[in-house]
C-alpha cells in the first residue's frame, strides 16, 4: 500500500484530525500523527490485513532544541508486504524543568517497544504514559538528568566523588 | 534520584517469598558473552523470571556522533559490534551516501570489495558465536577450532586495512585502501581450506547427540512473539521466516549475487528453538562462502584492478547531506542494523544519529522464552541469542 493510500485509510478509520501533516520532502515521507492517537494508530496499522506493519524496526526519541519541542520517530516495517513507514509525534517542550514531555506508549502494541522507551526516557527524559515499567536501562539508576538532551550539562560530582 | 518505576521493582524484589531465590548471573559470568547481568528469580532449579541488567558497557555513542562530522564517526560504528566491524561501517556508510545521493555513483569494484569483506567478517562474526556457544554447553575444542580458522580472516582483513578487529576500512564513497595484490588469490584459498573444516565442525557439534540434547526443543521462539519482539537476524530466520534484508531490500551489489536465505527448519526438535538458530549460522557461513567465491571471480576478471583506480576517487570533499532524515537498515550477523539519522543540511555534524542494535532486540526476548526453563539452560538460550554488548549499550 503506497503512503497516498495509507493516509486515506487513517483518515478514513480516525477522521481528518488524526494526520497533523507530512514531511515529502526526503527519500522516506513521514507521517505526523496526533499524539495521542498514536498508539491507537499503531495496532491499526499492525492488524489492518491490507497494511499489516507488523515490525517496530526502530523507535527514537529526539529533543528538536530549535522549535523548542520533543519528539518521537516510529520506523514501522510490514514483513508480510516488505513495505517501510515513518511515523512521528511531537510535543511542546514543558516549560517546568521537572515535567516531563509524555506520549502514550505502544508497548502494548508492539513488545519492543518496551526497551526502546526504556531508552529514550533514558537518554532524553521522554515520559511514556502506560508503560509497565519505564525504569532507566543504559545508565545508572540514580544518575541525574538526560544526557541526550541538547541543554544537559556535565555533572560536577557523581555520589559525592568529583569528576575531572 | 531514582523514579517511580525503580521503586516499585526495588519493592517488588523485596517482597518475594521465601521460596524464591534470586540469583545474579554475571555482569561477570563466562556465558554472558560481556558485561551482562541477568537477574534470575529461581524456584530451585526453576527459573520464574529473568530480568536483564544491561549498561555495563555505555559509550555515549550517540553523544558523540551528534559531536562529531559523519567521516568521523565511522571509527566509532566499528566499535558498536566489535565483531564484525566491516558490516556496522557498511551500514552506516550506505545511509550517508543515500543522504548525498551519491550511491548510484560508487565504482563496481569498490562495491564489490564492501561485499567481499563484509561476508569475511559475517564468517568470522559467526564462528566466534559458534564456537563461544559451544564453551556455553560444554564443548571446549570447537571454540579452539574456530579460534584458528576465524585466525585467517583477521589475517586477511588485516592485510587490507591494516588492523585485526577494527578496521575502519569503508569510507563515505570509497574505501580506505584498493585491495593489496594477490588478496582475491589468497581468498580463493581460504575458501577451499575452509570448507573441509566446516564438515569437520559439524561433525564434532551439529550433529554431536549431546549438544542436540542440550539444543534442541530448549528455548523455543515461536514467530509471531519473534516479530513482536523485534527480533531479527538468525533469530527470525531460525524462528523459520525467510527475511534477510539483503534480499529484501537488495542494497549494494547482493541482488546480482547467487545466495539462499537459510531459515530454521525444526530438524532436531521444535521450529525455532536454539538448535535451529544454531544451524541458521551454520548454514549462512556456506551461504557466505558462495558469496566470497563469486565477489572473488568478478573481482579477478570484469572489475580487475587497474594502476589507475583510486578507491578515494569519489569520496565528498564536505559530506554535507540536504535537511532530512533518513532510516538506513543493513543485515548484520546479529540481524538488521539501523541507523536513523537527522541532518540540518547546514554542517557537516549530524543533528541526530540513533543506531538500532539487532542485539538490543534480540535480548529483549529472552524473559519470555526462559520463562519456566532450568537454569543451565538459560545459558543455552543466551549463547543462542549470539549478543555483542558492544552492540547491545552501545
Amino acid at each position: 500500500m503506497s503512503f497516498e493510500e495509507i493516509k486515506l485509510l487513517l483518515s478514513a478509520q480516525f477522521g481528518d484530525g488524526v494526520i497533523l501533516g507530512e514531511e515529502t520532502s526526503g527519500l522516506q515521507p513521514a507521517l505526523l500523527i496526533e499524539p495521542d492517537q498514536i498508539a491507537a494508530v499503531c495496532l491499526f496499522l499492525r492488524n489492518h490485513p491490507q497494511t499489516y506493519f507488523d515490525f517496530l524496526a526502530c523507535l527514537s526519541g529526539v529533543d528538536y532544541h530549535q522549535e523548542n519541542r520533543f519528539g518521537v520517530v516510529y520506523h514501522l516495517s510490514s514483513l508480510p508486504y516488505q513495505t517501510q513507514l515513518t511515523l512521528k509525534v511531537s510535543t511542546e517542550k514543558p516549560t517546568d524543568p521537572e515535567v516531563l514531555p509524555s506520549f502514550p506508549t505502544v508497548s502494548n502494541v508492539y513488545r519492543t517497544a518496551d526497551w526502546f522507551e526504556r531508552e529514550a526516557y533514558d537518554l532524553l527524559g521522554i515520559d511514556f504514559k502506560g508503560h509497565p515499567d519505564l525504569r532507566r536501562i543504559l545508565l545508572p539508576d540514580d544518575w541525574e538528568g538526560f544526557p541526550l538532551r541538547e541543554d544537559y550539562k556535565s555533572a560536577e560530582y557523581y555520589k559525592g566523588i568529583k569528576i575531572d | 534520584m531514582v523514579n517511580e518505576a525503580f521503586k516499585r521493582y526495588q519493592q517488588r524484589i523485596q517482597n518475594l517469598s521465601a521460596e524464591d531465590l534470586v540469583l545474579n548471573m554475571g555482569p561477570q559470568h563466562p556465558s554472558t558473552h560481556g558485561v551482562l547481568r541477568l537477574e534470575l528469580i529461581t524456584d530451585g532449579e526453576i527459573v520464574k523470571e529473568v530480568i536483564p541488567h544491561i549498561g555495563y558497557l555505555h559509550r555515549c555513542f550517540e553523544k558523540h556522533a551528534q559531536s562529531m562530522s559523519y567521516q568521523q564517526t565511522i571509527p566509532f560504528t566499528d566499535r558498536l559490534d566489535y565483531l564484525s566491524s566491516m558490516n556496522s561501517s557498511h551500514a552506516f556508510v550506505m545511509g550517508v551516501e543515500r543522504m548525498l545521493g551519491i550511491d548510484k555513483e560508487i565504482p563496481k569494484r569498490v562495491e564489490y570489495i564492501r561485499v567481499l569483506v563484509c561476508e569475511l567478517n559475517r564468517i568470522g562474526s559467526h564462528l566466534i558465536a559458534l564456537g563461544t556457544y559451544g564453551i556455553d554447553i560444554g564443548a571446549f575444542t570447537p571454540f579452539l577450532w574456530c579460534c584458528r580458522d576465524r585466525e585467517h580472516i583477521m589475517g586477511l582483513l588485516e592485510w587490507a586495512s591494516g588492523s585485526r578487529l577494527l578496521y575502519n576500512f569503508i569510507w563515505v564513497g570509497g574505501l580506505f585502501y584498493d585491495l593489496p595484490v594477490g588478496f582475491e588469490e589468497r581468498c580463493k584459498e581460504f575458501v577451499d581450506y575452509f570448507k573441509p573444516k566446516m564438515a569437520e565442525l559439524n561433525q564434532l557439534l551439529t550433529d554431536n547427540q549431546v549438544f542436540i540434547n542440550r539444543t534442541a526443543n530448549v528455548g523455543v521462539l515461536p514467530m509471531d512473539v519473534a516479530i513482536n519482539y523485534g527480533c531479527s537476524g538468525p533469530m527470525l530466520r531460525g524462528s523459520g521466516l525467510k527475511w534477510d534484508l539483503r534480499r529484501v531490500d537488495g542494497y549494494s551489489v547482493y541482488p546480482e549475487l547467487d545466495f539462499d536465505i537459510p531459515i530454521g527448519k525444526g530438524e532436531m526438535g521444535s521450529v525455532g528453538d536454539c538448535w535451529d538458530r544454531f544451524k541458521v549460522r551454520i548454514d549462512e557461513i556456506g551461504e557466505s562462502l558462495k558469496m566470497i567465491e563469486q565477489c572473488v571471480e568478478r573481482l579477478q576478471k570484469e572489475l580487475k584492478r587497474t594502476p589507475d583506480f583510486d578507491p578515494r576517487a569519489k569520496l565528498p570533499r564536505k559530506i554535507i547531506p540536504k535537511a532530512q532524515d533518513y532510516y538506513m537498515r543493513g543485515e548484520n550477523p546479529k540481524g538488521e542494523l539501523g541507523f536513523y539519522f537527522i541532518a540540518d543540511g547546514k554542517t557537516e555534524i549530524p543533528k541526530r544519529v540513533k543506531a538500532r542494535g539487532p542485539s538490543f532486540n534480540n535480548l529483549s526476548v529472552l524473559p519470555v522464552i526462559s520463562k519456566g526453563a532450568m537454569i543451565a539452560d538459560v545459558v543455552a538460550m543466551i549463547g543462542s541469542i549470539d549478543i555483542v554488548l558492544g552492540e547491545l549499550d552501545r
